[in-house]
């Protein structure tokens, strides 16, 4: 048989890895033809809802449900005390905290769930609530974590012993009943003496603010026991929808094989829908009572406001240099508002996430970090939005640190983070808080993003536009936002990371069908990531068939191998993996299926692209698609039939993606509006499987990033209100305030990935954010100023021009 | 989000509408595009027993641009505003306005009649037609009459139109001069941080006449008269302009919200005025 097409036409037939291939799944999205939770309509499906509570402290007198149960359609309204027979009025958290499914006799935030009101469709649910009459009694409310920890109201009573003192907590000790955790890493002596005996120390506090993922769609779920079988199928918005089966399974008592978790196609998580929320508990409990199945879907105001919230975060930096500006030391303290509940969704022994990620690109020899974990009356949560856990907290700690350093030394911030970059022949770089960084070259990845922005040429024309400022010829200012970061993503090794003792590695089986086609299930998720595309290019690459012939199913955890799901930027770097590894297996097999038909050794064939060949004899081959049907139904001594395989993989370290990006923002100094007039990303995510879908990911999570820098927040008052509880309020940015986005790369593999890929989603986010801040704050820098918090919405960077009587 | 049960009439003709509201009085609202009641009942902020969709009334779409005035249906859309030819010739104002209105999704659905009759001091519609000196044309039980829209607003959500009353039309009397409506805005979709909205004559260099209205300054519009008096006569100086900016700040009572403390908004407010005020002059 003559070969009618080249090498390279082969393996772009495969559309494999490097190949900006269409993304499978848009053909659905772009039709409105996804199917997302809500879509679900089973028979006699009813809907339940909460009262949610409008006081953020108060203690519960009474629940009347009389009212509520004479509306034609309600069927029955849940409390605290229905539940507690069952022990399900309390749930744990992933954070080694517990929560209130439903007020157990009193409330913590505004927006907590009371009761739940269960009704034939959602219009009598409404009206329900309505007639819930909850008879509440004010407490006093803390929304300040530094007033919590001084204050005489205790939060959570149920966490302080009978005699008044306070037991340990999941993270050990608690110093008040209003304290959590107090977590360490580094070390502190040696730091502070660094610190003490320095040139130079630059201190900043800075507050990370409030903010929430707010995915487009919002969380929800529907619940159908079948009382026959004895069977519970969980369709909902779950990013890890096996930890949720286990999770159920530990909760409800029904043994894990009754219990089916599926999630449908997800639209958007962002690390909103990894935790457990009352409301699949409730409607899991209610369609035990009921026989029926029970949907319940949020709101965007109770999205808001009580599913999970990210940041929050209060951090005070010391960073020791020499007056050369060599950084020696660096100190990190964070008082980290946890909400009512601790319910973060971190690796179970890390309760601040990856904080400790805080020493950034830098060879930074010492260093202490202490975060310490607080109660207030606001909304649980602690998600890692669009980053992996609590990485843009440290990454915009330490690259705001930096700012405020050269400020000190009276440097360039270009040139300081230069010097004092970690080297490429450092790695693996073993950091002074515990972590040791895979692989990097941050020094080229700097030098070129500086070059393809004329950085030398922005900072003459900033100088020019000072001058004209100060003249009276222009009443704008130029920022340039500077930010580079190393994300630590792929968690994890299971020797340290677990979620409740699930251990974070993830999955791959691949079944190859007779013809040459195959399916493959993964124990991750995609949210929009756009895994069916990618996925399946891994294995094309791997096992040589189109990728156009690979399905690729995940959520389904009666069919799907199990896996930790998808959050914390982990399925390319684990399940990816897996998938690569799973591949590898198949490719061992088809190779003495090869070499059977081929008539040689085993050895004397050799994997090209689609095929096998016999080495030196390219014109003597087996094509995979030929293998794959003798596989099946060829007798081939010594080898059982079929042609699948499975791997479970566990990391042996984390990856630690890296990038260099720069913002040029003018600033109306009048009006406080910016105008992003040019946004440079340069990412370095290791191997590239599809360039234009991590080109999607940068513009998404840069977006994300501009929406948290320039104004998205969860404000409360003083009472505890939430003051952005709509997207009237809540900044989530559209086409018109998105600049254009230039992006970059340049590819450094990860020497531990089967395929050298570290992982991208999250990247954008965790660099952006601190350089749309950076941007702004360094307009300002040639007047005086030194650091201002988050969010720059345009009311506080004209508070900053007016602080440094920039106005009339 | 969900409202509480309502009964949905969408009479084919006025004297259904008036009827229906002579019937049910203050538990019957009417509605337009729907953009602002929708969402208030939703929230179940606003409670509306009888919901009247004025849709199927004929008459009520129509834009006429005469020799001395044009006549605006209250079932115009902003789109139809941002679409007309005629009337961007005629007051371009209206065009540049409506476009810094909410999001095209809404323009489609959002109606001049709703926006200028629910009295939301941040809608942009209000303070604009006090800036034209537009009249309102209402229609109840006892017949018609007409209301300046610098009378219209008496607080936020409360106006002129009685309860029985429909909003029918409004009339703006024909323009002259350059114009100008300027907006700031956190995002898309979003009300005013501050708003102006500014007719100017300009014969031989000399102001001779200007209109300035403000938007979500206050609990209502305010069309300020001392800032229009301290620009006529003048050549629009800066000094002119300062004078302007001055007497606006008396006239607004901005409060504190989410966008911004007091102090802020006044100083937006001059900002955006004074870039109103030379825009529009430079046209004039």
């Amino acid at each position: 048989m003559k070969d009618e097409i080249t090498r390279d036409e082969r393996v772009d037939n495969l559309k494999g890895m490097g190949c900006s291939r269409k993304r499978v799944e848009d053909a659905r999205f772009t039709q409105g033809k996804g199917n997302y939770v809500d879509d679900i309509k089973l028979d006699g499906m009813l809907f339940g809802d909460f009262v949610r509570s409008p006081y953020a402290h108060a203690r519960i007198t009474s629940i009347n449900t009389e009212e509520a149960l004479k509306v034609p359609g309600v069927l029955a309204v849940l409390t605290a005390a229905d539940l507690e027979p069952l022990g399900l009025h309390w749930m744990p958290t992933l954070a080694g905290d517990k929560q209130m499914v439903l007020a157990d006799g009193k409330v913590l935030f505004q927006g907590q769930e009371v009761a739940f009101v269960v009704a034939e469709d959602r219009y009598a649910a409404a009206d329900g609530i309505e007639l819930v009459e909850v008879e509440y009694e004010e407490l006093p409310v803390i929304v300040d974590p530094f007033e919590a920890l001084q204050s005489d109201v205790v939060l959570r009573e149920d966490l302080v012993a009978e005699d008044g003192s306070v037991p340990d907590g999941a993270h050990g000790a608690r110093k008040h009943p209003n304290h959590i955790f107090t977590w360490e890493a580094g070390d502190k002596d040696p730091t502070d003496q660094v610190i003490a005996e320095a040139d130079v120390v630059a201190t900043e506090s800075m507050y990370y603010h409030r903010t929430h993922p707010c995915p487009l769609e919002t969380c929800g779920c529907v619940a159908s026991m079948d009382k026959v079988n004895g069977k519970l199928t969980l369709w909902g918005t779950f990013q890890a929808p096996h930890a949720i089966r286990t999770v159920v399974s530990l909760i409800s008592g029904i043994e894990e094989h009754n219990i089916r978790v599926i999630s449908p196609d997800i639209g958007g998580g962002f690390g909103n829908k990894v935790g457990a929320y009352p409301g699949y508990v409730c409607s899991v409990v209610a369609s035990i009572v009921t026989g029926k199945p029970v949907k319940w879907i949020e709101d965007r105001m109770d999205n808001l406001m009580t599913t999970a919230f990210a940041r929050d975060y209060h951090m005070t930096g010391k960073i020791a240099a020499t007056k050369e500006g060599k950084i020696t030391g660096l100190h990190c303290q964070v008082v980290a508002d946890h909400g009512g509940f601790d319910a973060c969704a971190d690796p179970t022994k890390f309760p601040a996430g990856f904080m400790n990620i805080c020493t950034g690109s830098y060879d930074i020899p010492t260093a202490y970090l202490e975060v310490d974990g607080v109660y207030t009356n606001k909304a649980p949560g602690g998600v890692s939005y669009r980053c992996s856990f609590r990485v843009t907290e440290a990454v915009y700690f330490i690259e705001r640190m930096i700012e405020v350093l050269a400020i000190e030394l009276n440097m360039d911030a270009a040139e300081l983070r230069r010097m004092n970059f970690i080297k490429k022949e450092q790695f693996p770089y073993k950091a002074a808080l515990g972590w040791e960084y895979d692989s990097g070259d941050y020094h080229t990845a700097w030098d070129k993003a500086l070059e393809t922005v004329d950085y030398a040429g922005l900072r003459a024309e900033q100088a020019q536009r000072v001058e004209d400022f100060k003249a009276g010829k222009t009443r704008s200012l130029m920022g340039i936002g500077l930010s580079f970061f190393t994300e630590i993503v792929g968690a994890g090794p299971v020797k340290n990371c677990d979620i409740l003792g699930l251990g974070m590695f993830d999955s791959c089986e691949i079944r190859i069908h007779p013809t040459g086609s195959a399916i493959a299930r993964l124990g991750t998720i995609s949210q929009g990531q756009g895994h069916a595309t990618t996925f399946a290019q891994i294995l094309a690459t791997e096992i040589g068939l189109p990728a156009d012939s690979i399905t690729i199913e995940e959520g389904d955890t009666d069919t799907a191998p199990y896996g930790l799901g998808t959050y914390g930027s982990r399925s390319t770097p684990v399940a990816g993996a897996a998938t690569a590894m799973a591949g590898r297996k198949i490719r061992a097999k088809a190779q003495m299926i090869a070499a059977y038909l081929l008539e040689v050794h085993d050895n004397d064939v050799e994997f090209d692209v689609d095929r096998f060949v016999v080495k030196g004899a390219p014109e003597r081959f087996k094509t995979m698609k030929e293998v794959a049907f003798a596989a099946y139904n060829q007798a081939i001594p010594g080898l059982e039939p079929g042609l699948e395989a499975v791997s479970y993989y566990d990391p042996p370290n984390m990856t630690y993606p890296f990038g260099a990006y720069v913002c040029v923002m003018d600033i109306d100094v009048d009006t406080g509006v910016p105008d992003i007039r040019r946004f440079y990303a340069l990412d370095d995510c290791g191997t590239r499987i599809n360039p234009m879908i991590i080109e999607g990911q940068v513009h998404g999570g840069l977006t994300e990033a501009l929406a948290v820098s320039l104004g998205q927040e969860i404000a409360y008052d003083d009472m505890g209100n939430v003051k952005t509880g709509t997207l009237m309020d809540f900044f989530l940015p559209t086409a018109w305030e998105v600049p254009n986005y230039e992006t970059d790369h340049t590819v450094t593999p990860s020497p531990h990935h089967p395929i050298g890929a570290k992982g991208v989603g999250e990247s954008p986010h965790v660099g952006g954010v601190p350089c749309f801040s950076n941007a702004v704050q360094d307009a300002f820098r040639p007047f005086g100023n030194r650091h201002t918090n988050m969010p720059h919405d345009h009311w506080r960077i004209w508070k900053t021009a007016n602080e440094l009587g920039l106005h009339e | 989000m969900i409202p509480a049960a309502f009964e949905y009439y969408r009479p084919k003709d006025m004297e259904g509408v008036l009827s229906l509201l002579a019937e049910h009085g203050d538990e019957a609202r009417v509605m337009a595009g729907g953009h602002s009641l929708i969402p208030m009942m939703k929230l179940r902020m606003a409670d509306v027993p009888h919901l009247i969709d004025l849709q199927d009334v004929g008459g009520l779409s129509d834009i006429e641009v005469g020799t001395d005035s044009i006549r605006i249906g209250a079932m115009v859309t902003q789109s139809d505003i941002i679409t007309h030819e005629g009337l961007a010739t005629a007051a371009p104002i209206l065009r540049e306005a409506a476009l810094q209105i909410a999001d095209p999704q809404v323009r489609y659905m959002g109606t001049v009649g709703g926006n200028v009759a629910n009295g939301d001091p941040g809608n942009d519609m209000p303070g604009l037609m006090q800036c034209l000196d537009a009249t309102f044309h209402l229609i109840g039980a006892d017949g018609t009459r007409d209301v300046p829209a610098r009378d219209f607003y008496e607080a936020a959500y409360m106006t002129a139109r009685e309860d029985e009353e429909v909003l029918t039309a409004v009339t703006i009397p024909l323009l002259k001069g350059g114009h100008a409506y300027e907006k700031q805005k956190r995002k898309i979709g979003d009300y005013a941080t501050a708003a102006a909205a500014v007719q100017i004559v300009n014969e031989g260099g000399t102001c001779a006449a200007a209109s300035i209205a403000m938007t979500n300054l206050s609990d209502t519009p305010i069309y300020s008269q001392a800032a229009c008096d301290a620009l006529v006569g003048t050549s629009v100086d800066d000094s002119a302009i300062k004078a302007a900016m001055a007497a606006m700040l008396g006239d607004i009572d901005p409060s504190e919200d989410n966008r911004g403390p007091v102090a802020f908004k006044k100083h937006v407010a001059g900002i955006i005025l004074r870039r109103a005020i030379e825009r529009a002059w430079s046209r004039a």
